[in-house]
C-alpha cells in the first residue's frame, strides 16, 4: 500500500457549545475545538500518550527530578525547530511560560502555568518572570515547581505550548489570527473562517521520516446529521459519531469494521446538593443509585453509547479499580435505605437542573421519573443553557444537576473536586464534605513514591463510590469512524478528538489519494 | 427624490437605537458569561483570577448603562467593539463574512427569480390547469419545507447517493460548492415569488388594458410580453427586493449546516458564546442591509413606475 496524501477530518466540538475556533494563538485558547487542530501545530514540553494513557516527554529527551521532587532538569531535544527554521531553546519554553502567565495575556493557560514557583507572583503582577525557570544552557533547562506534584499533566497541556518570540511579538494578532508559528508536526496553511482550517506537512519536524500526511484539512461541521452525510459522501475521512448516528454505524458492515472506541475521561453524573436535607443523609443518596435501572436507560435512551460507571474515575484512568461493581438495580432495597433514612413517604426535589443534551441532559431525568416515583421520589425538571447552569451550580441554586465532567487525566487533580476545602465555585458544586476522604487525598498528595500514591487514590475512589455524592451513570463512549483507507488514529482516553496526526496515513483506495 | 432618501436615512437612527438597546438588554439578562466561557465552558476548574480579570477587561464588571452608554459612544464613531473570545476586532470578524453571507443570498435569491417568476407566469397563463394546480402545489409545499430537512435531502441525493457535489464545505467558493446551499435556501422564496408572480398576472389579465388590447388584435405574446410581464414586474420587484433584505439574515441554518463561513453561523456562535460585541455587530449589520435594501426598493418604484413620485 502506498502512502497517504491527504486526510480529512472533521472537526466537532463535543460539547454543548459548538462552532467555529476563536483564533490559533495557543495561549489564548481554551477549547478542545481549538486544541484539537493547534496541537498539531505546536508541541508542549510533554505530549499525551494514548497507548500509555499518561503523559510522556515531547520535546526533552530525559528529565532529573532532585530528591524532594520541586526541581526538573530537562535535556532538550537538539533538533526541533520552528516554523520559521530557527532552532527551539531552552528560552523558548521560558519565553512561553513567562507569556502565558503575563496578567496582560491573560491567558487561560494560567492555571496550568501556577504549578512553576514564582508564577503566581507573575500572574498577580508582584514579580515580571518566573523565578522557577532557569536556563542552564541552551539546550538544558531548570524548571522548580511551587509544589511537589507530577507537573506532565499540567505541562503538556496544549495550552502550553512553545511559541518562538519573534514571531508573536509585535504582532499578537497576526500571529492569533492568521500567522500561528509552532514547532510541531504541521504548518499552519490557511483558516476559513466557519468553515475549515488546512495544514500542510512540516519537513524539519523533529521525528525523522514524520509526519506521514502532506496535507490535513480540519472541517468546521457542528451538524452531527450534515456530517453524517459528509462521512458517507466520502468527503471526509473520518467524524466523530453522534448517539444518533451509533447505532446505524454499528449496523453497517463496512463502517462498523472501522470504528474506535475508547471510555473518555467524562463521568455522567446527577450530582446531589448536599445542603438539601434529605441529601445529607447517605442513606437517601445511596438509595437514588439503587432505585434506577441505568442499564436500560444507557441500552434504549443513549442507545448503548455510554460505559456504565462504577465510580467517579473512568475505566481508562490508572486508579481505576475493576473490582469494583456498580450498583444494581433493586427498589426494594431502595425503598428499605429511604425507610431507614426517615424518609418512608419519600420526598420532593424541586429544582432538578439539567440541559438540553440529549446524552447528558434532562431526557434522563425524565427516563427516570417512574423509577424515582416507585420509591417515592418526586422530580420537578428544569431545562437550560449550559452557562446559565455553571452559575446555578456554582452558586448551590439546585437540589440535583446533572452534567457530564471532566475525571481525567490527573487524578488527583479530578478527585480534588471532592475535597472539602475546595468551593463550590472551585468545582466542588456538591458543597461535599468527608474528612476521611480528606485525609486519603491529602495522603496522596504527599506520597512520593507513584505507585503507593495510585493507591491510595483508588482508595479514595472507592470510598466516594461507596459514599455516593452523585448518581453514577456512565462514563463517556466516543466513537471515531473512519473509512478502511485511515490508518493510524488512536483511543486518545482524554478527548477522542485529540488526535496526533505525526503518525497517521492514508492508502491509496482514498478518493484524494491522487490529489495534492 | 433625494430628500425623500434622506429624510428615510434619518429615520433609520430611532430605529437602530432601539434595536441595540433591546438586544443590549436581552444579552445582559441572559445568564451567564462570555468569561466562564473563555475559561472553559465545559467544567474544567476555572482560574478565579482569570475570570475576574477578563469579566474587567470587558468591562462585565461596570453597571449595565454604564456599559450601554459606552458601547453607544464607540459605535458613533463606526468603532464595533472587540470579540470577547476571539480578541479580534468585530469589524474585521463581519468583514471576512460579509461576502460568503452575500454570494450565498445573492445564488439564493438568482435561484427564486429564475425558476419562481417564469413558474407564476405560466401557470397564470394556464389558469385551472394540471399545470397551474400542480406548480402551485409544488410552490406552496417549497415555502413550508423546512430549511434544515430539506438541506440533509438534497446533501443525500447529490452528494450520497449520486456523488456529483461537495455536500458541505466553502471550498474555493466556486459554483459547485454554492449550487445545494444556494437551492436549500432558494426554495421557499421561489416558492413565495412563484406564487406572487401568478398572482400579479391573473389580476393584470382581467384588467380593461389587456382586453383592449386583445380587442384591437395584437398577437398573444406581444400582449404577455409588453403588458402583462412589464406590469407583474412592478409587484415581483417588491417582493423579491424585500425578500432579499431578509434574505440575508435568514441564511443562518444552511451556513451550519453547509459549514458556510458567513456572517449566520458567526451570529449563532457569539450567541451562544454569549460574545456580546459579535452579536451586537453581527444584528447590526443585518438590520442595515435590510433597511437599506428597503429603501432601495422604495426608490426603484419611481424608476420603474412613473406615476409613483416621491416627495
Amino acid at each position: 500500500m502506498k502512502k497517504l496524501i491527504v486526510a480529512i477530518l472533521a472537526l466537532v466540538w463535543l460539547v454543548v457549545y459548538d462552532g467555529d475556533l476563536y483564533g490559533l494563538d495557543p495561549h489564548k485558547c481554551t477549547r478542545i475545538q481549538e486544541f484539537l487542530v493547534l496541537m498539531n501545530i505546536y508541541r508542549s514540553l510533554y505530549r499525551w500518550d494514548p497507548d500509555k494513557s499518561m503523559p510522556v516527554l515531547d520535546l526533552a529527551t530525559r528529565a532529573e527530578i532532585s530528591a524532594d521532587g520541586l526541581t526538573y532538569t530537562y535535556h532538550l531535544r537538539p533538533n526541533v525547530k520552528f516554523h520559521n527554521g530557527r532552532q527551539m531553546t531552552a528560552d523558548d519554553i521560558i519565553y512561553s511560560y513567562n507569556r502565558i502567565a503575563d496578567p496582560k495575556l491573560k491567558s487561560p493557560s494560567v492555571r496550568f502555568v501556577r504549578i512553576i514557583k514564582g508564577a503566581g507572583d507573575v500572574i498577580d503582577g508582584k514579580a515580571p518572570t518566573i523565578s522557577g525557570l532557569k536556563k542552564i544552557d541552551d539546550l538544558t533547562l531548570q524548571l522548580t515547581l511551587a509544589d511537589p506534584v507530577n507537573p506532565s499533566f499540567s505541562l503538556r497541556e496544549p495550552g502550553m505550548a512553545i511559541v518562538p518570540r519573534e514571531a508573536v511579538e509585535g504582532k499578537e494578532d497576526l500571529f492569533h489570527t492568521s500567522a500561528p508559528v509552532g514547532c510541531g508536526p504541521f504548518k499552519f496553511v490557511r483558516w476559513v473562517k466557519g468553515s475549515e482550517v488546512v495544514l500542510e506537512k512540516f519537513p524539519e519536524f523533529f521525528i525523522p521520516g514524520r509526519p506521514l500526511l502532506d496535507k490535513v484539512v480540519y472541517r468546521i461541521s457542528n451538524e452531527a446529521s450534515a456530517r453524517d452525510m459528509a462521512f458517507r459522501a466520502k468527503d471526509l475521512d473520518a467524524t466523530i459519531v453522534g448517539s444518533a448516528q451509533y447505532e446505524a454505524y454499528k449496523n453497517d458492515p463496512v463502517i462498523s469494521k472501522n470504528m474506535i472506541e475508547v471510555a473518555e475521561m467524562f463521568t455522567r453524573i446527577v450530582g446531589f446538593n448536599m445542603d438539601f436535607e434529605p441529601f445529607k443523609k447517605k442513606e437517601v443518596r445511596q438509595a437514588i443509585n439503587y432505585a434506577v435501572d441505568r442499564d436500560l436507560i444507557i441500552q434504549k435512551l443513549l442507545k448503548g453509547k455510554a460505559f456504565l460507571a462504577t465510580g467517579w474515575l473512568p475505566t481508562s484512568s490508572a486508579a481505576f479499580d475493576p473490582t469494583v461493581k456498580p450498583y444494581p438495580y433493586d427498589p426494594k432495597k431502595a425503598k428499605e435505605l429511604l425507610a431507614k433514612a426517615g424518609y418512608a413517604n419519600g420526598f420532593t426535589i424541586d429544582q432538578a437542573i439539567g440541559t438540553g443534551n440529549e446524552s447528558w441532559g434532562v431526557v434522563v431525568y425524565e427516563a427516570m421519573l417512574p423509577y424515582l416515583k416507585e420509591v417515592g421520589i418526586t422530580l420537578k425538571i428544569q431545562q437550560m443553557e449550559g452557562a446559565a447552569m455553571v452559575e446555578r451550580n456554582k452558586n448551590g441554586e439546585f437540589q440535583t444537576f446533572i452534567w457530564s465532567i471532566g475525571s481525567g487525566p490527573d487524578i488527583l487533580g479530578t478527585l480534588k473536586r471532592f475535597h472539602s476545602e475546595n468551593t463550590r465555585a472551585g468545582g466542588n458544586y456538591f458543597n461535599y464534605k468527608n474528612p476521611e476522604f480528606d485525609k486519603l487525598l491529602d495522603r496522596a498528595a504527599a506520597e512520593r513514591d507513584s505507585a503507593k500514591q495510585l493507591d491510595v487514590l483508588k482508595q479514595a475512589n472507592n470510598l466516594l463510590f461507596e459514599d455516593t455524592p452523585v448518581w453514577y451513570f456512565n462514563y463517556n463512549k466516543a466513537v471515531l469512524a473512519q473509512h478502511p483507507w485511515v490508518h493510524g488514529f488512536k483511543p486518545v482516553a482524554i478527548e477522542l478528538m485529540f488526535q496526533d496526526m505525526t503518525e497517521v496515513w492514508v492508502d491509496d483506495s482514498s478518493p484524494r489519494a491522487k490529489q495534492k | 427624490m433625494a430628500a425623500y432618501a434622506l429624510r428615510r436615512l434619518i429615520q433609520f437612527i430611532p430605529t437602530i437605537f432601539g434595536v441595540i438597546l433591546i438586544l443590549f438588554l436581552l444579552l445582559n439578562v441572559l445568564p451567564g458569561n462570555a468569561a466562564l466561557m473563555a475559561g472553559g465552558a465545559q467544567d474544567v476548574n476555572v482560574d478565579a483570577t482569570y475570570i475576574e480579570l477578563m469579566k474587567k477587561e470587558w468591562g462585565l464588571d461596570q453597571p449595565l448603562h454604564t456599559r450601554f452608554l459606552d458601547y453607544m459612544g464607540r459605535l458613533l464613531v463606526g468603532d464595533l467593539g472587540k470579540s470577547f473570545l476571539r480578541r479580534e476586532p468585530v469589524a474585521d470578524l463581519l468583514a471576512s463574512r460579509i461576502w460568503p453571507t452575500l454570494k450565498l443570498a445573492v445564488a439564493a435569491m438568482g435561484i427564486a427569480v429564475c425558476l419562481g417568476v417564469p413558474l407564476g407566469f405560466y401557470s397564470a397563463l394556464r389558469q385551472g390547469s394540471w399545470a397551474d394546480t400542480g406548480s402551485m402545489v409544488g410552490a406552496v409545499s417549497g415555502v413550508s419545507l423546512p430549511q434544515f430537512w430539506l438541506g440533509l435531502l438534497l446533501m443525500y441525493l447529490f452528494a450520497v447517493k449520486f456523488p456529483v457535489l461537495p455536500p458541505q464545505g466553502y471550498g474555493d467558493g466556486s459554483l459547485s460548492h454554492i449550487l445545494l446551499p444556494g437551492f436549500t435556501l432558494g426554495v421557499g422564496y421561489m416558492a413565495l415569488l412563484a406564487r406572487t408572480t401568478r398572482a400579479a398576472v391573473v389580476e393584470i389579465l382581467t384588467t380593461d388594458y389587456i382586453r383592449t388590447a386583445r380587442a384591437k388584435g395584437l398577437p398573444g405574446i406581444v400582449i404577455n410580453r409588453k403588458h402583462v410581464l412589464r406590469n407583474a414586474l412592478i409587484l415581483v420587484l417588491t417582493t423579491a427586493g424585500l425578500q432579499f433584505g431578509g434574505l440575508m439574515g435568514h441564511t443562518v441554518i444552511v451556513e451550519k449546516l453547509f459549514s458556510w463561513p458567513g456572517v449566520g453561523s458567526l451570529l449563532v456562535d457569539s450567541i451562544f458564546q454569549r460574545d456580546i460585541p459579535v452579536t451586537q455587530g453581527c444584528v447590526l449589520f443585518l438590520i442595515l442591509v435590510f433597511l437599506l435594501v428597503n429603501l432601495a426598493v422604495d426608490l426603484l418604484y419611481a424608476v420603474i413606475d412613473p406615476r409613483i413620485e416621491y416627495r
